[in-house]
């Protein structure tokens, strides 16, 4: 499997504390790895590093084969993400919201794939209705719209269903998905829902204070920690962080 | 230069102009009810001078107060158009998206040009209707002096977004009042020899105070300036300069230092 991400003793220290620890993980192409933590461990720190928002302090991170560093233009044109603190503009319209991001994203056909999007999230409706007037569950749909406005071959999400109801967050778990895997991308998601990451992931990366603790297939996680489910392990984890490292 | 992600920046911030009341009275309401003001100011102050004297003043100060409301437009459009990303949580986006720091600067610059060529072609024939202002009486000063002002005024943008970043949304009173720190000292509404001898000095490194001073001069003297614009032009090419460096300074610091997330949580 070629590996369109890999981190390598990624560290990202602020004065005294350290938010990461030197983690190395890959994510292989048509994989979606889920990255688990309780909070404060790292996640968004993380996240945040793959999207250059925050320099590390120290390792590499190189997307199909080139460094972030060098080639952050390049990188992020093939890359996007959502999460719920970073919203799309709520004085836009969702057409208009997502026509910027298409530009923003050089995304040539950039009204056809607006208008494809807003189809296929049901947002179409909303032509005169501004962002912030939508529900957080329609933003939330927003936002993962314009995840994929330019078919990203690696795609962060930090929480992407966190305002979903269990129906629609299954619908839009099935379209990140079959979108994802159209295109053969990877995908990293984060989130608090267990049952979430046990369902769409291929692999878990269990992070605690800044250092990856764990990093297996849901079901190899399960047989190692003895525990039926993600939830218990995530627990065992959260309260004994670094105890046993996999 | 990707002319796409430029185009994604300015389409953004023309939307937002195009239709809210608040941004399209900012733009041309508030520059109206500045107009009256020194208008007034004016004619009251023409009046308390020699008979010979008085044509000059609507010219020196009216054309002084549309210039320095461009200016201050620049800077203001500049700023709020980074200000709009941080008001409405959109900088993680932005950010995490493969738009360059050039490009970005480039999208604001066109929005800042869009609206100051809206505001003076709104203002001139205003002032001339209501005052008889004639601004072609600077003759063709009046390019490298609007083109000066610009830039500057896109400048200080750099300056105050800069700020923005590094101290958080608190920092975003400073798009508003940054330009009147400069004010004083421009030599805006007179003419340098009012300063005292040290401060004359001091003031030399402000492009403001030339292109001002050069006004005056066009406008008494008949002549364009050259040596002003020379002073403003190189002045403002390192200003240029420096306001490109100090923002790209401040968003390495916010991205070593985390500073970027806490401008949508704030």
């Amino acid at each position: 499997m070629t590996a369109i991400l890999r981190v390598s003793n990624l560290t990202k220290q602020y004065n005294h504390f350290t938010a990461v620890n030197g983690i190395s993980f890959e994510i292989g192409e048509g994989e979606v790895v889920g990255l688990l933590g309780p909070n404060g461990a790292g996640k968004t720190t993380t996240i945040q590093m793959l999207l250059t928002l925050v320099v590390p302090t120290s390792g590499d991170i190189e997307i199909f084969g080139k460094k972030l560093e060098e080639h952050r233009e390049e990188l992020l044109a093939m890359m996007n993400f959502t999460a719920p603190y970073s919203l799309l503009p709520y004085n836009l319209t969702p057409k208009e919201g997502l026509t910027v991001f298409s530009l923003l994203y050089g995304v040539r056909d950039y009204k056809e794939k607006v208008k494809f999007l807003l189809d296929e999230f049901d947002l179409a409706g909303f032509v005169n209705k501004r962002i912030g007037q939508l529900s957080s569950g329609e933003q939330m749909r927003l936002g993962i719209a314009k995840a994929f406005v330019n078919n990203p071959k690696l795609l962060l999400l930090d929480e992407p269903t966190a305002s979903a109801d269990p129906s629609i967050a299954r619908e839009l778990r099935a379209k990140i998905l079959k979108f994802i895997g159209e295109s053969s991308g990877a995908v990293l998601w984060t989130s608090h829902n267990m049952r979430e990451i046990e369902t769409v992931s291929d692999r878990i990366i269990f992070l605690s204070r800044g250092q990856i603790v764990a990093d297996d297939t849901p079901q190899n996680l399960k047989k190692r920690f003895g525990q039926e489910d993600l939830e218990e392990i995530f627990v065992t984890i959260a309260r004994e962080p670094l105890k046993e490292s996999i | 230069m990707n002319l796409f992600h430029v185009l994604g920046i300015f389409y953004r911030n023309i939307i937002l102009i195009r239709r809210s009341v608040p941004k399209l009275f900012a733009l041309f309401g508030f520059i109206t009810v500045e107009l009256f003001l020194w208008g007034f100011i004016t004619l009251w102050v023409q009046t308390l001078a020699p008979g010979d004297a008085r044509a000059d003043f609507i010219l020196l100060i009216l054309t002084a107060f549309i210039f320095w409301s461009m200016f201050v437009l620049s800077q203001r459009s500049f700023s709020v158009s980074f200000l709009e990303e941080v008001w409405s949580r959109n900088v993680i986006n932005l950010f995490g998206s493969p738009v360059k720091m050039s490009e970005l600067v480039l999208g604001f610059v066109l929005v800042g040009v869009a609206q100051a060529l809206l505001a003076f072609f709104y203002i001139t024939p205003l002032a001339y209707l209501l005052y008889a202002l004639k601004i072609w009486n600077l003759g063709l000063y009046i390019i490298p002096f609007f083109m000066n002002v610009l830039i500057f005024g896109w400048v200080l943008g750099m300056v105050t977004i800069g700020l923005v970043v590094r101290f958080g949304p608190s920092a975003d009173i400073l798009a508003f009042f940054i330009p009147f720190l400069l004010l004083p000292f421009s030599a805006v509404f007179y003419p340098i020899s009012i300063f005292p001898p040290l401060l004359q000095k001091f003031t030399f490194v402000l492009p403001t105070r030339h292109m001002f001073e050069g006004m005056r001069t066009a406008i008494i003297e008949g002549v364009i300036p050259l040596d002003s614009v020379f002073w403003a032009s190189i002045l403002n090419l390192i200003c240029v300069l420096l306001g490109f460096l100090f923002f790209y300074w401040m968003l390495r610091l916010a991205r070593i230092k985390g500073y970027l997330s806490r401008l949508v949580q704030d």
